[in-house]
């Protein structure tokens, strides 16, 4: 059977209270991860990093390498996992893809006029369309905040479905930009608006913006994922992007979505990182838990 | 795409609850193997020579044997108290006199790892609470005491405060160093001295704190510290030279407390139980609410007199938060309190997990339905599940005792004027909490539930500043804030 899905008005998404939400983030800070719980939280975490390079000088040549370590964090250190996908502009989707060649990273590209979203929907179809035909997993799309704030949810909600469409099948990653929409009921709303429009995964941010992702905003969306959840039955993946650099703070994520949405969620189809400088100080946290010291960063590659 | 049905759908927490031990060190408290009562400044041995020990509840192991006070001990303690209030304490210059609620507030801090070790050893409360909670908020109350001892002419402008002479003050177990901290730090501010009785099933947090008195070096008999169960209690409050009395614990003991100091000049300030309601309405943050529910009833075990005990829920979410608490419960670890993840400790005591299991039997003879979280439990000790009982009715024991664990009670209700009445429909009235986004509908429950306290949109939240006390059965008198040291003074 077909479930219909009917579409909820928007305006009435639940409320969220700062305090209590912030406290109850701040409650998972205090989770103290030690021995083979935080061996097996870093590697895992390192198996759902989008590893991304996002800037206007990328060249070939830095997706290559880019590439190349996706595949190979340290190879001194076996039994490591790889990273979960690759993170580039479409324009660098073909390099990343025939780099990562059939080593099973997917290949993500940001689409739909990152990082601001301001341009005509064809445009942005456009966009979309070429990245999927250059062979892009996943799509990173970003919300039209300006239209947003204007109250006007089912532009952004018919936008959302449209490049969706575009994915074929391509997963779609909807950026809400939590950084631009400020409040925490604009972002269970928008959250809202993501998944009912058709969203495979919400996320933060664009990495471009400040604050990006944080662990109050991403209990926010981590609890509409629950919600929609328990209404439809249909899973969305969850993605915080920027700002998580140190592994403790990854690990504070894990446990996070481990007492929101459980073990099933603790996996790269269903949880990742936007992230690029997380990777080396997972591993370097890895080898101190190895090693029992630690480690200077010119250890650790940096592409 | 065929999607299942929402009812089948089950969040899966397991991992969530299997964490790797994180233990605090017991090393890094010191625990003698024998404590004395603290009178006139000195540790001495009780005249009956009698001692008794104190475990912890998380393992049934002894930590320390602790003296027995009887009549010659407390009417030695509150002659000590008479001697210094009249000859020392009461002439001591108010800034003085706060120099040493400083000192004792720094020391607090400075040894707070101690204290809170001690704590979680004796009384069983996980050690994130009383690192983060139990700790802190004591040296606080001593901070906050210490900054009105030289002001008290702006607390009571055109009025002369007087204090009133010896304080006797008997304090509960579930808060052993925080409640000692209640009843102290206002007492010496307003120039009052004391004879503190803590609880005998966890004295050392107190027995801690006398030596910290020691130390700083306040002049002796201006605090004393003595240990013993209900007899020493009833010895305090009957002692003729006690001017009043301070006392947090159970409303029979309350009630026994009252009929004693009938017809005498005593003063008393009396905080009891509570059968709190938490109230959340259909426009609340559910998700912030549930949270507030969790802290509200399973803080401490439940060990608490304000607990949000009894929850009222609107019916058109009832379903929802039922099952987010269910959720939420699920992640509860429970065991070892020494372990920095454990949510939910040890229970005080076996006859307290005893009294809880009476009423889990009780709840579920009166035909409601029980659901506790599926985590394990520590074989040893004493330990309770997280326990939600549903389908529960205002006539049932179980919303109406204090059952004093973790157990919470939910019922639904239609609109704002029943569940006013539901709440109020209590002999207690400690506390109440309301959730709902709506300010006009807070400010219209906080004029109609009759308790002490009430929390909108949060639960559990103490400050030095704000005064806590009860209504009916709960108590009288208020701890904490301007109004805390009103209960120490005579104005003239």
């Amino acid at each position: 059977m077909i479930a219909t899905k009917t579409i909820p008005d928007f305006s009435l998404s639940p409320r969220v209270d700062q305090v209590g939400i912030e406290e109850r983030a701040s409650r998972v800070t205090k989770r103290s991860i030690k021995n083979e719980t935080k061996v097996n939280g870093l590697m895992l975490a390192l198996n759902m990093i989008d590893l991304t390079t996002l800037e206007g000088k990328d060249t070939d040549g830095k997706v290559k390498q880019l590439c190349y370590k996706a595949q190979h964090l340290l190879d001194t250190y076996p039994g490591l996992p790889t990273v979960a996908a690759v993170c580039v502009y479409p324009s660098m989707v073909k390099v990343a893809k025939t780099a990562l060649g059939n080593s099973g990273i997917k290949v993500a590209a940001v689409a739909t006029a990152f990082p601001s979203g301001q341009a005509p929907r064809d445009v942005k179809i456009r966009d979309t369309k070429f990245a999927v035909d250059q062979g892009a997993d996943e799509i990173d799309m970003v919300i039209s905040r300006g239209k947003f704030h204007m109250g006007e949810y089912n532009f952004v909600f018919d936008e959302i479905a449209a490049v969706k469409e575009a994915c074929g099948n391509a997963r779609l990653k909807v950026i809400l930009e939590t950084g631009e929409l400020v409040t925490y009921d604009k972002v269970r709303r928008a959250s809202d608006i993501a998944m009912y429009a058709g969203a495979d995964f919400i996320k933060t941010s664009t990495g471009k913006i400040s604050p990006a992702a944080t662990l109050p905003v991403t209990l926010v969306m981590l609890e509409a994922i629950r919600d929609f959840y328990y209404k439809t039955g249909k899973k969305i993946a969850m993605k915080p992007a920027g700002g998580i650099s140190k592994a403790k703070l990854a690990l504070h994520y894990l446990v996070l979505l481990n007492e929101v949405l459980g073990e099933e969620w603790m996996n790269n189809e269903w949880f990742r990182f936007g992230a690029s400088s997380l990777a080396n100080d997972i591993l370097m946290q890895l080898m101190k838990q190895k090693t029992g010291v630690y480690q200077s960063a010119d250890y650790f590659s940096i592409d | 795409m065929a999607v299942k049905k929402s009812n089948t759908i089950k969040l899966k927490f397991d991992s969530a609850r299997n964490l790797a031990p994180a233990p605090e060190s017991k090393s890094a408290a010191k625990i003698n193997e024998r404590y004395d009562l603290f009178i006139n400044g000195k540790f001495e041995k009780p005249s009956g020579k009698k001692y008794f020990a104190t475990i912890n509840p998380a393992n049934e192991e002894k930590l320390a044997d602790v003296a027995e006070a009887n009549n010659a001990d407390v009417n030695k303690a509150v002659t000590a108290a008479r001697t210094a209030y009249e000859k020392v304490w009461k002439k001591t210059a108010p800034k003085e006199r706060a120099k040493y609620i400083y000192r004792i507030a720094r020391m607090i801090q400075e040894r707070a790892r101690e204290f809170a070790v001690i704590e979680t050893l004796d009384g069983g409360k996980p050690i994130r609470e009383s690192r983060d909670f139990d700790v802190p908020t004591a040296a606080n109350h001593f901070f906050y005491y210490a900054g009105w001892a030289d002001k008290l002419e702006y607390a009571f402008p055109n009025r002369n405060a007087q204090p009133l002479g010896v304080a006797g003050q008997i304090i509960p177990w579930n808060f052993p160093l925080l409640m000692a901290a209640w009843k102290i730090a206002p007492a010496l501010a307003t120039g009052n001295t004391v004879v503190l009785k803590p609880a005998e099933t966890t004295p050392l947090t107190a027995l801690k704190l006398a030596e910290i008195i020691r130390e700083a070096d306040l002049p002796p008999g201006v605090v004393n510290i003595i240990t013993g169960a209900g007899e020493t209690g009833a010895a305090i409050v009957n002692h003729p030279d006690i001017n009043k009395i301070a006392f947090t614990g159970s409303t029979n003991v309350g009630k026994i407390i009252q009929r004693a100091i009938a017809g005498t000049n005593k003063k008393a300030t009396l905080e009891l139980g509570g059968k709190a309601a938490n109230i959340i309405f259909d426009d609340a943050p559910l998700d912030q609410a549930v949270e507030g529910v969790i802290n509200g009833i399973f803080f401490n075990q439940g060990h608490v007199c304000c607990a949000g005990s009894r929850l009222y829920v609107q019916e058109s979410v009832y379903k929802t938060v039922v099952q987010k608490l269910k959720d939420r419960m699920e992640t509860l670890i429970v065991g070892d309190p020494m372990d920095k993840n454990t949510d939910i400790g040890a229970i005080n005591s076996k006859e307290q997990l005893e009294t809880i299991n009476k009423y889990l039997k009780i709840g579920q003879q009166e035909g409601a339905e029980m659901y506790q979280s599926a985590c394990s439990v520590p074989r040893k000790g004493f330990y309770c599940r997280p326990t939600i009982f549903t389908n529960v009715a205002q006539s049932n024991r179980i919303a109406q005792e204090e059952i004093f664990g973790p157990v919470l009670t939910i019922q639904s209700f239609r609109t704002d004027d029943e569940v006013i009445e539901k709440a109020n429909n209590t002999p207690f009235g400690l506390s109440a909490g309301v959730w709902t986004d709506k300010g006009s509908k807070i400010f219209n429950l906080t004029t109609k539930l009759r308790a002490g306290v009430i929390w909108a949109n949060t639960y559990n939240k103490f400050d030095p500043v704000s005064p806590f006390g009860g209504y009916k059965e709960s108590g009288y008198g208020r701890e904490g804030g301007l109004h805390g040291l009103q209960a120490y003074i005579n104005l003239v």
